[in-house]
């Protein structure tokens, strides 16, 4: 930069030492991103998380080991069986992509990672590269020294923890640092004008789009700013070229990803982007023709313009509401209806309302997951009005449209949290700027060598305005004509700018008594100001105790091993893996199994086996079959089965040990998502006066449906007396045989049961219809099901 | 090949007549060749075995049986081996056979090891095959050795029923013969069979037979001719584990930092009875000792003294069910498989550990390094069907070569391993059907300069110097097109 010129060798020197002295900083950040999120691996062991971080797992191992073009046509038939399922097509290929070179490029190196350890510490790296480019965002909305605070805040929020713990090997880990380099680089390209940054935004944006759902925001978020901007007259040529080729190249870089494909045209969640798009070039035509005509003849154009502008607005957007009203869903999404409207998705897909993650969260979420931020975010925000710049506004529009979004599902607070660490950054930092500045100066005999430093150091967000102003005058030969309003903000700015360079000149004298005076307002009392910053550090400190034990206790256990301090020590409850190794060892490779959808990924990605339904709930009515069976007394739900080719049951059972989120417990969403496309299973046969229980005065409807069964098969004999731990009361029904189904695995803490169907008993002869004897061939089984209310018809 | 024997036996002989006495003996040994089957038959009359006893143990599922014999050659020549005989079924499961000769008295015996080998002799009746057992000095006319020899026989043990449920206890067939199977003519044997436990539930009668507690006794039998066979079945309970590994691959990584890293990979398997119908946690926890009789839950690995970083894990993660105890002799580790085993049920799993390398890797005289470790597999009573030892040297060493006490098949390959540019040379073991009785030391002699010790982490450094290098010359550079 121009530094070494302008200032003289010590400030310079300073300068130099300070970035490094931040660049030491961010590196160490980066470590502590990573190693805070190393506890589910030192306390558990480095696996696999989870539900999708398997479906992730198993998709990067096929990757790796078949390559880029089979991945892209993978049809895989080990899940939605008899359906299968396109992997390629559906499936956000960011994350996959990412781990499967980073395995390839180690191995590359010959250096022998499995592919298993390199999508462990996938999350953990791209939690460090997160927080650089927080530091690079806030540094663009308020200077360096904010960067770095809301870097290290970031580096260990809670919220962004508990989806980035080694292990985690979800989407989000890798998008949350998409999310907010996209973000840096649009403030960068409208702080700078620059196309090579609109450029690399558009790329970044290009790789938010792949690795998670959640781009929509950004391709949202963006507009809104932008009209933000349009509507307060801050209109230029930069937000121009930040948002022009970001709409174009980042549209067409996006329907390359084939999940995506011409959604990214077709869908209403795009639909803002292209009206803004509009809108930004009506208005950029605007200015351009006021630019070059006189005021009076500029009133007339006006006049011609918008009288013909309305009449085409108007048909064009009847149009489009048109073609949008005609699909059923108004062109959006599921989720994102739900998010428009909380309440939709429990009126009208069980499915999605299912999902505990979908959930609006309670209060103390917002604690736990934000501790202090949540508190700090306000005081960020006013930061953010004095004074006002077009990033401020952008980061300020962010946290309060994130705060909308998390309130509607606990699983966007990941995207609340960059912009509550970016708002609390830019508090904490401006406190510490203001604390610290009153106690320089109050401290005798160093206000005069201070002084100069205030001007120099003091406030980063100066500096940057600075070199900010710096380069545009660099960039005025090449620029095209401002705006008057802008204009004017360019003239203030050099101004300022150059009020600056005098006082870097002359470094003591009357500049520093005059930027003195202008300090002097925000100066506090020494003493208030060292309990201040006393305070604040305590209560970072307190931050960093609460993220380190959220890190460690609450979000770091792989929830496929389950521990409990007893009094004798550590216990381990392994029966997942107990089951699916034993599924995978001693069962046919081509066997189906059959268990609710949340067991979907883990049985193909550990057991290797064909499921029914999985955690990829594309399917409706697939997985309401399922449901319906469950819900089904034995015959009905073996011919359900039997039907689907199903070879064993799954279920999750969790009354002998008490593990609370078994099969019993999310039985009443079989019975509310079968009864949804089955008519015949309804609720309230399973609800005993509105109340689900399993206990003697549970419905008899409840009592022999397969699911009760299932879970409940000689349990009474491990104890006497048949007492559910999870529901805390002895079962309804204790002493019953299975007909149709034969237990062929349980685990050590029963948490897993397995289950094989029988294979259909010997037809005595005569006693047969024929329309019976055939049932047994899947083709003309139709036909006999109709009578008995099969749910596939 | 029996010109080479014959011309082998001449030499053995020690009297070599020079220059002109080789033509006769070409001439001779010719004439030797041609009338060989009669000369051998000869020799097989010359032996005559004394007296034999036989123990065989059918304890658990490998049988290992003790065969003591005295033999006396009441020929005329001096006889240099004896043949064993065993029948063609039993051949394919001989994991493993050795043979010493007695000496001393009563009280100060001990057994002289001799060398033992299949024999290339052609098969006998009935598809008999030989193994020969060499004597150390041959044994002159009306001369009489005692000999003793072990073999280990696996998958022998035949379940029946084929299929039991969960609580049946799991009963075997074994068939041997009474008499033992020899190309001598036998004066006076006795074979004695010992079963895990007194159930036995049914034997065949060769009289005199005779059963008390767990030992089951035929003979004695007097004057047998040579190649008599009575076939006797004994059904009995075996609930000992059935544990077979189907496949171990075991890769010893020698690093001349200071480390000996061992991955073993395993594929277990339960080779007694089928399991029948389902398997209920009820009753396999609620009636322990009979719930699950024939499962076994838990195995013993032995491993080295001084072991250290021990992990015990499969495809999906961590095995938390395992125990290690480090003694100075050894170090015990217990293992339980993720779930019990039944009949026919497979589990696979990895242990993997260090030692400090210099307890096993030493120099010899001529400068070549050589690795000593244990062949075999560190599970406690287990047949290993297919063993393969990969022995993984550091890069940029030289002509390996193995030493081992018996026939493994061998061959080289390359590994890279971390930031390898030529790979390591890997030297692979492979052999069938191993036992416990094979974890005696092999060697591995390979040829290794230190320098190379010091590549990778030259190689690193140099990494890191260039990117330096590369960052401080484009913080330097001025790449603009225009200068602003």
């Amino acid at each position: 930069m121009a530094a070494p010129e302008t200032s003289p060798t010590p400030s310079s020197l300073r300068n130099a030492f300070g970035h490094v002295f931040s660049i030491f900083i961010l590196i160490l950040i980066g470590v502590l991103a990573f190693s805070i999120r190393l506890f589910s691996v030192i306390k558990y062991e480095s696996v696999i998380h989870e539900f999708d971080p398997y479906f992730n797992y198993r998709v990067t191992q096929f990757l790796t080991k078949n390559g880029i073009y089979d991945f892209w046509n993978w049809f895989d038939d080990r899940t939605w069986y008899p359906l299968g399922r396109v992997i390629g097509g559906t499936v956000y290929p960011g994350l996959t992509l990412t781990a499967g070179t980073l395995w390839w490029l180690l191995n590359s190196l010959n250096i022998p990672l499995s592919v298993e350890t390199v999508c462990v510490f996938t999350a953990p790296i791209f939690s460090a590269f997160a927080s650089w480019a927080t530091y690079l965002l806030t540094k663009e909305v308020k200077g360096a020294g904010a960067g770095l605070t809301a870097a290290a805040l970031l580096a260990m929020v809670p919220s962004y923890i508990s989806r980035s713990v080694a292990g985690s090997y979800d989407n989000e880990a890798v998008a949350i640092f998409a999310l907010i380099f996209t973000f840096y680089l649009y403030i960068k390209t409208l702080n700078t004008g620059s196309l090579f940054y609109a450029t690399l935004n558009s790329i970044a944006y290009f790789y938010m789009v792949c690795s998670w759902g959640g781009y929509t925001f950004i391709i949202n978020l963006i507009p809104m700013h932008v009209l933000l901007c349009i509507v307060t007259g801050r209109y230029s040529s930069r937000l121009y070229i930040a948002y022009a080729p970001l709409v174009v190249l980042g549209t067409l870089l996006a329907a390359l990803v084939p999940v995506v494909g011409f959604n990214a045209v077709m869908t209403s969640e795009h639909f803002a982007s292209f009206l803004v798009f509009i809108i930004i070039h009506v208005v950029a035509l605007v200015y351009y023709i006021k630019g070059i005509l006189s005021p009076r003849m500029f009133k007339v154009a006006v006049m011609l313009v918008l009288s013909v502008g309305l009449v085409i607005c108007c048909t064009v957007v009847a149009v489009l509401i048109a073609l949008v009203a005609s699909s059923p869903t108004k062109g959006w999404s599921g989720r994102s209806l739900s998010l428009l409207d909380p309440t939709y998705a429990s009126k009208y897909i069980p499915i999605i309302a299912s999902v505990s993650e979908h959930q609006p969260p309670t209060w103390p979420s917002y604690f736990m997951d934000l501790n202090i931020l949540a508190f700090l975010v306000p005081a960020g925000i006013v930061a953010c009005f004095l004074p006002l710049s077009d990033a401020s506004s952008f980061v300020i529009l962010y946290i309060v449209t994130s705060v909308y979004f998390s309130g509607v599902m606990v699983r966007l607070m990941l995207v609340l949290a960059p912009a509550a660490c970016i708002m609390s950054g830019i508090a904490l930092s401006g406190a510490f700027d203001v604390l610290t500045r009153s106690l320089k100066f109050q401290l005798p005999g160093t206000s005069e060598i201070f002084a100069s430093d205030a001007v120099d150091t003091g406030s980063e967000s100066v500096i940057l305005n600075k070199d900010g102003a710096e380069e545009d005058k660099s960039e005025d030969s090449v620029k095209e004509r401002p705006s008057k309003k802008n204009k004017k903000k360019e003239k203030e700015k050099e101004k300022e700018k150059e009020k600056e360079k005098e006082k870097e000149k002359e470094n003591a004298g009357t500049s520093s008594s005059r930027s003195h005076a202008e300090r002097r307002p925000l100066v506090l009392p020494v003493e208030a100001s060292v309990i201040a910053i006393f305070l604040l550090v305590l209560l970072v400190a307190f931050y960093v105790v609460h993220c380190v034990w959220a890190a460690a206790e609450a979000y770091s256990a792989p929830s496929i091993v389950l521990t409990s301090q007893s009094p004798d020590g550590l216990h381990v409850f392994d029966d997942f893996r107990e089951a699916y190794a034993w599924l995978s060892h001693n069962t046919d490779v081509d066997d189906k199994v059959a268990s609710w959808w949340d067991y979907g990924y883990q049985t193909t990605a550990m057991a290797n086996r064909t499921v029914i339904v999985d955690n990829n709930t594309w399917n409706n009515t697939h997985i309401a079959t399922v449901g319906t069976a469950m819900s089904s007394p034995e015959k009905a739900a073996w011919e359900i089965f039997n039907s689907l080719d199903v070879k064993y049951v799954l279920v999750v059972f969790g009354g002998l040990v008490g593990y609370p989120s078994d099969d019993i417990n999310k039985f009443l969403w079989m019975v509310r998502i079968g009864g949804g496309v089955f008519p015949h299973i309804k609720e309230p046969d399973y609800l005993r006066d509105g109340q689900y229980r399993i206990d003697s005065q549970a419905t008899p409807t409840m009592l022999n449906c397969l699911m009760y069964k299932l879970s409940y098969y000689r349990f009474v004999e491990t104890d006497g007396k048949g007492f559910d731990r999870v529901r805390r009361t002895e079962i309804g029904k204790k002493y019953f045989k299975l007909t149709h189904f034969e237990e062929v695995f349980t685990t050590h803490h029963w948490m897993v049961r397995i289950y094989k169907l029988k294979s259909p008993r010997n037809r005595i002869r005569g006693k047969t219809k024929k329309s019976k004897s055939k049932s047994s061939s899947t083709i003309s089984s139709k036909s006999s099901r109709t009578r008995k209310k099969n749910p596939w018809n | 090949m029996l010109f080479n024997l014959n011309s082998a036996a001449m030499e053995a002989s020690g009297r070599r007549p020079r220059l002109l006495l080789q033509i006769c003996l070409i001439f001779s040994t010719l004439i030797l060749t041609f009338f060989s089957p009669v000369v051998r038959s000869s020799s097989t009359l010359d032996l005559q075995i004394l007296s034999a006893e036989r123990r065989v143990d059918l304890s658990s599922h490998i049988i290992r049986v003790s065969l003591t014999l005295k033999v006396e050659n009441v020929g005329t020549s001096p006889a240099s081996e004896i043949l064993l005989a065993f029948s063609p079924a039993q051949v394919d499961h001989l994991a493993w056979i050795k043979a010493g000769a007695l000496v001393g008295k009563k009280r100060k015996k001990s057994s002289l090891p001799l060398d033992v080998k299949p024999s290339n002799i052609l098969d006998g009746p009935n598809g008999t095959k030989y193994y020969s057992v060499f004597f150390t000095s041959q044994l002159g006319s009306g001369e009489s050795v005692s000999l003793e020899v072990l073999y280990v026989l696996t998958h022998s043990l035949e379940p029946f029923p084929v299929e039991i449920s969960q609580s049946e206890s799991q009963l075997v067939y074994f068939r041997d013969s009474a008499v033992i199977l020899s190309p001598y003519h036998i004066k006076s044997q006795e074979t004695s069979f010992r079963t895990p436990t007194n159930k036995v539930e049914s034997f065949s009668r060769v009289e005199p037979t005779d059963r008390s507690g767990t030992e089951l006794k035929y003979g004695p039998y007097e004057e047998r001719p040579s190649y008599s066979y009575s076939p006797v079945i004994i059904h009995f309970e075996n609930n000992n584990p059935f544990a077979v590994v189907e496949e171990l691959v075991r890769e010893i990584e020698i690093s001349h930092w200071g480390n000996l890293q061992i991955t073993d990979h395993y594929k277990l398997a339960h080779a007694g009875a089928r399991q029948k119908g389902g398997f209920s946690r009820v009753e396999y926890q609620s009636k322990q000792p009979f719930g699950g009789s024939a499962s076994f839950k838990h195995l013993l690995a032995e491993l080295p003294p001084r072991v250290h970083s021990v992990y015990y894990r499969d495809d999906i993660g961590n095995i938390s069910s395992s125990r290690l105890r480090i003694g100075a002799k050894k170090s015990e580790l217990l293992i339980e498989p993720r779930y019990p085993l039944f009949g026919g049920w497979k589990a696979t799993f990895v242990i993997g550990y260090g030692v400090p390398v210099h307890d096993y890797l030493f120099e010899s005289a001529d400068g070549s390094r050589y690795l000593s470790y244990s062949f075999g597999c560190p599970l406690a009573e287990t047949v290993v069907d297919k063993l393969t030892i990969k022995v993984v040297l550091p890069e940029g060493s030289e002509d390996p070569s193995a030493v081992i006490p018996f026939q493994v098949e061998q061959r080289l390959e390359k590994k890279h391993s971390y930031l390898d540019v030529v790979g390591r040379t890997v030297l692979v073991l492979e052999k069938k059907n191993v036992v416990p009785d094979h974890n005696s030391p092999f060697q591995v002699h390979y040829k290794f300069n230190p320098v190379f010790m010091l590549a990778e982490p030259l190689m690193l450094v140099l990494g890191f110097f260039l990117l330096f290098v590369a960052s401080i010359a484009y913080l330097h550079m001025d790449i603009a097109i225009r200068k602003s």
